[in-house]
């Protein structure tokens, strides 16, 4: 049975943490430290580099946009939890700079924003098109969340292969 | 740590940039550099080699959107080469192909300009 997303964790929950400061730099660190714990847990090398990509995306947008030029460099941080559950990984992206509204993104038309030759905004689209649940929380100057969720099997999930692992056929079967 | 490197030579008239490493928001500076040199020195007709290139984030993409537009103003392209499977997968998913010419090899990306130049010509 799958257990509710964002739940509180218990307290014998693993909780793999980094904080870093949000700098490009560090972006290909975060993505090998999310990487390696997806591999861990079974995904498969399709799925761990997509996942890495959206937390690439997630973070590149704390690098590019959550803080500016007066905030003193200690304080622009980059926060980020992941949580294997044993049907999915949970992966959470949190800075307190300014925040944005998710609801004025551009949901776009591919097509059409790239024939536009549009830079930017595809971040989002992306973390969509490859994790199974994208969720923000926006608290501006206090704590802006993007959670990140993927399931190591999700019904009609194309970009999931693992349906022929024993773990997940154990989750089509494990009611 | 993840690199990046870029590599440009000139093939037949043609400028190839041989893509290497990881190309994300850290790295795509770099790359938006090369490109604009290779643009300031008037050359429009621009193979990317990505056959070593090991991973793109949109920051990266975006470099190549940032270009296109006046690349094709001046009667060039991009044309893409050598595609690994995995980053041809994000090329797709934000709808690339729809907009750019990808090649299997390198040679069918130079050919593909030099057909392009015989038409104009006949």
């Amino acid at each position: 049975m799958r257990e509710p997303i964002g739940q509180k964790a218990p307290a014998n929950r693993k909780v793999y943490r980094l904080e870093l400061p949000a700098a490009s730099e560090n972006l290909a660190l975060i993505r090998e430290f999310v990487g390696g714990i997806a591999e861990n847990m079974g995904f498969d090398e399709e799925t761990v580099i997509n996942i890495e990509l959206a937390v690439d995306e997630a973070c590149t947008n704390v690098v590019r946009h959550a803080y500016n030029n007066t905030t003193p460099p200690e304080r622009a941080r980059i926060r980020i939890a992941v949580r294997p559950y044993s049907d999915r990984i949970e992966i959470t992206i949190a800075d307190n700079g300014k925040g944005f509204d998710p609801r004025k993104l551009p949901s776009p038309d591919l097509v059409r924003y790239v024939r536009q030759m549009r830079r930017g905004g595809l971040g989002i689209y992306l973390m969509q098109k490859l994790m199974d649940r994208v969720y923000f929380r926006i608290q501006p100057g206090v704590r802006n969340e993007v959670r990140l969720v993927k399931y190591l099997s999700a019904p009609g999930n194309t970009t999931d292969r693992a349906s022929e692992s024993a773990r997940s056929n154990s989750k089509k079967t494990g009611k | 740590m993840a690199k990046f490197e870029v590599q440009t030579t000139e093939e037949q008239g043609i400028v190839v940039l041989a893509l290497q490493g990881y190309l994300d928001a850290h790295t795509a500076p770099e790359f938006e550099k090369t490109l604009q040199k290779v643009i300031n020195q008037n050359q429009y007709r621009i193979v990317a080699d990505l056959q070593q290139l090991r991973y793109i984030s949109s920051a990266g993409l975006g470099v190549f959107m940032g270009f296109i537009e006046e690349i094709r103003e001046k009667g060039g392209d991009i044309r893409f080469c050598s595609t690994e499977p995995k980053v041809y997968k994000i090329f797709e998913l934000l709808g690339f192909p729809a907009l750019f010419r990808f090649f299997p090899d390198r040679q069918g990306a130079l050919a593909s300009f030099q057909q392009d130049a015989s038409n104009q010509e006949s």
